[in-house]
């Protein structure tokens, strides 16, 4: 399947060293996907490492071995605190420099999978420059906190908020954790489409064939695309005439529905310049 | 045998034995009216006198009043696919009967008639003039020294072959699900209930003389439908069984979950929906191949969402077919063959679920052929190659693997033929330089739609701007094989034994397309 991982809709796809592997096939694995880097065509698919977490004896061999092949990010699991992402941050650069890579090249996400680590994330997310993204470990999370992981997610409504928030007061992407039932399409789309209201940048798949599913939650359905369309034209045209306050469809417009709708018309992949449209 | 070489750019036999001259490939407008009338042979058809009780105790003696002798060809059909059973039990009673140089008809022979090559070897069967597959193309690629190459032709190019008089039935062998004491008989119905029988339907029209082979004798007459009436057929014959329906849906005929294979299916519906071909009226064939059946449920929802209704579906027809016509998606259902023990009881049920017979599926000289008026055809493929011609009958290691169905005969007539296969399989590439054999000629062919992207024939300048106004992942075929064979790595050539042709691939108008060599020993 990693061959084919170009044809299938993700932006990124996560090789996987940590849970998906047994301890025994730890060594076996690391080679494996070292090769896979080297060696297939990712044609502009990201490719994320999840290594294993720093309490573990793996994480260092990992990095030794998976940083030379060139990822575009290592992915860290159990992100507890920032002394633990700047060991991590620290020892990528060393790796980097020994291989002869640019410095900060390779981005790091972090995943939250303790409730100390959610209430400490603000402070994680700024703890280097390298972090990129950060998501929850929904599983892991709801058994530390000892609440039972439901199909709604309505238990991690505030531990989502808050991470949400903390990486858009970074300027950094934040992920939804997988919808694991892959036979209930219609529920990972309306799960998917609340990702997308609620400020996540992407959302992880646990099979290839949710990807579709999920690029379509996130793109905003026609009447909002619409809306935001007709937003932009509008701006556009108040802005010759000087105008910073005008209205669209009945509905008041002014700069922060002008940004919200370059949001939208961000989400579905359309060009906006921002100079054109904003008083 | 002299080789000359046809349009396709094969080198082909201008002469085979047993048949005499044929003529090579000319391209796929040899279809166009030449000759101007369509000849339909000249049948002569035993008499039943009045009176005459049809229902023969046994097989063997149907065979005895049959009029049956050394050298006469004699056809089945395969609607039961690998269920079949009629075929085993009619040869076994021929050969138990010490006939010899028969000439066998099938419109296809699979893996469940394994067994012929036995009849091959005693004697029995002289000439076979039907796609094959398993131990029967095995032994025609390797140990085959006396029997003249296999006549590989379309659904469509059976039909016209039969019609025309290329080839006469002496004896056609009609298995039916349910039959009446004169004959009239039917797939629907019945415990082996198979569906349509249109192959059959077409051998009883050309064929001196037809028995019904059945395991279901009814009370006269057969209803609720009739599909072949009592007026074609000269005896009855009541078997324990014709075979198994449960396997007629079996292997190629069920919806892909491979998320590849899903990628690729959505690329093609993606292709359709932009050239704007899925619209109100619109006409569909979908092969029985999972990624086929897959691009219908894209298509489907596609006519959910736009509230489009279309005109008619074609083909092997599937389950999923028939919820199109019941969720009134489509005005009608055309069956010549059904992928679905269940479709027998979907004829039955819904009035514009028809059952129709080859010719009129897809003989090309005939005046109503159906696969003409298709709008879109989406067919699976073994592999294809840089110039669009698709290989449906040879594996990888030049076996034949498989029959041409009415691949080539949609392909045709379809105004949007899109062929849709994986990039490569089990790490073997799909798509060659050159490939094997060619069924279905490129020119025929309007796209390629694999995981990786929808190679579009250079000679649909339309389609290619419709795909890239809409965004549509486009790549230029010979870049796709090179990126794939990167990959997977490019295959040895297969070592053929080209004094040896095993099989000869007839186009849908009777044109020599191309041959299948014998492998080297």
């Amino acid at each position: 399947m990693l061959q084919s991982c170009p044809s299938l809709g993700a932006d990124c796809v996560i090789l996987d060293l940590e849970d998906a592997v047994a301890p025994v096939h730890k060594d076996e694995a690391r080679r494996l996907v070292a090769y896979a880097l080297r060696c297939l065509p990712f044609d502009g698919v990201e490719k994320v490492v999840r290594i294993n977490d720093v309490s573990t004896p793996w994480w260092e061999l990992d990095l030794e071995e998976i940083v030379p092949a060139g990822p575009d990010v290592i992915r860290l699991p159990k992100a507890e605190s920032v002394e633990n992402i700047r060991m991590v941050d620290n020892r990528i650069t060393e790796l980097e420099k020994a291989n002869g890579l640019p410095e900060g090249g390779i981005e790091l996400h972090i995943l939250l999978e303790s409730a100390q680590a959610v209430e400490n994330v603000a402070k994680l997310v700024r703890s280097c420059k390298r972090v990129k993204g950060v998501g929850l470990g929904g599983q892991d999370l709801t058994a530390d906190m000892g609440i039972r992981k439901t199909s709604s997610g309505d238990e991690l409504a505030y531990a989502n908020g808050h991470m949400i928030l903390a990486a858009k007061a970074a300027k950094i992407d934040c992920f939804d954790s997988v919808y694991t039932d892959i036979n209930d399409g219609e529920g990972l789309l309306a799960n998917t489409r609340k990702a997308a209201t609620m400020g996540f940048s992407g959302k992880s798949a646990i099979h290839p064939s949710q990807v579709r599913i999920i690029n379509q939650g996130f793109c905003p359905p026609e009447d909002i695309l619409s809306h935001a369309q007709d937003v932009i034209a509008a701006a556009k045209i108040a802005r010759t005439e000087g105008r910073g306050a005008f209205s669209v469809n009945g509905k008041m417009v002014d700069g922060p529905v002008i940004r919200q709708a370059m949001n939208v018309l961000a989400q579905a992949g359309i060009p906006c310049n921002s100079e054109e449209v904003l008083p | 045998m002299t080789m000359v070489k046809n349009a396709a750019g094969r080198l082909v036999p201008d002469e085979l034995p047993g048949i005499g001259s044929v003529r090579p490939f000319e391209g796929v407008t040899g279809v166009a009216p030449s000759p101007a009338f369509n000849t339909i042979m000249e049948v002569k058809r035993d008499v039943v006198p009045m009176g005459t009780n049809k229902i023969a105790p046994d097989l063997r003696t149907a065979i005895e009043r049959s009029g049956l002798c050394d050298g006469m060809t004699i056809s089945f059909h395969h609607h039961l696919r690998n269920g079949d059973r009629v075929v085993a039990q009619v040869l076994e009673e021929l050969n138990c009967m010490g006939f010899k140089n028969l000439v066998l008809m099938s419109s296809a022979l699979l893996e469940c008639h394994n067994f012929v090559v036995d009849y091959i070897r005693s004697g029995l069967i002289r000439q076979i003039y039907a796609p094959i597959r398993g131990a029967v193309g095995d032994y025609f690629q390797t140990e085959n020294e006396k029997l003249p190459p296999v006549i590989i032709r379309t659904h469509g190019g059976r039909a016209r072959a039969v019609e025309e008089g290329s080839i006469a039935v002496d004896v056609a062998f009609i298995g039916a699900s349910a039959c009446d004491m004169s004959g009239n008989m039917t797939g629907m119905s019945g415990p082996s209930a198979f569906g349509s029988l249109g192959y059959g339907m077409q051998d009883a029209r050309f064929s001196r003389h037809v028995i019904a082979v059945t395991d279901n004798l009814v009370e006269y007459p057969l209803r609720p439908r009739i599909s072949i009436p009592q007026y074609l057929v000269h005896q009855v014959v009541v078997l324990d069984s014709i075979g198994d329906p449960q396997k007629l849906a079996t292997g190629s005929v069920r919806i892909t979950k491979s998320p590849t294979q899903l990628a690729l299916a959505y690329h093609a519906y993606e292709l359709m929906a932009a050239s704007g071909a899925i619209c109100p009226g619109f006409s569909y064939q979908a092969g029985g191949g999972g990624i086929s059946m897959a691009v219908t449920q894209y298509v489907r929802e596609y006519m959910q969402r736009k509230d489009i209704t279309g005109s008619f579906a074609l083909g092997g027809i599937t389950a999923d077919m028939v919820s199109l016509l019941e969720e009134g998606r489509f005005q009608a259902l055309f069956d010549v063959q059904s992928f679905d023990p269940a479709m027998g009881a979907s004829m039955l049920r819904n009035p514009t679920h028809y059952e129709i017979d080859a010719s009129w599926y897809a003989n090309p000289l005939n005046a109503g052929c159906m696969t003409h008026q298709l709008d879109v055809a989406v067919l699976g493929a073994l592999d294809v190659d840089v110039d669009f011609n698709v290989n449906l009958l040879t594996g990888h290691d030049g076996y034949l693997r498989s029959g041409m169905g009415g691949h080539p005969d949609a392909a045709g007539g379809a105004k949007l033929t899109v062929v849709v296969l994986p990039s490569f399989r089990r790490g073997l590439p799909s798509i060659k330089k050159s490939v094997q054999t060619i069924c279905t000629p490129g020119a025929s062919v309007d796209a390629i739609v694999t995981e990786r992207g929808i190679c579009i024939n250079p000679r649909r300048e339309d389609l290619l701007k419709q795909a890239l106004d809409s965004g549509l992942n486009v790549v230029d075929i010979e870049k796709l094989r090179q990126d794939t064979e990167a990959l997977t790595g490019v295959m040895d050539p297969v070592e053929f034994d080209e004094s040896r042709v095993a099989a000869v691939v007839e186009y849908r108008d009777g044109s020599i397309l191309d041959v299948v060599y014998g492998m080297k020993r």
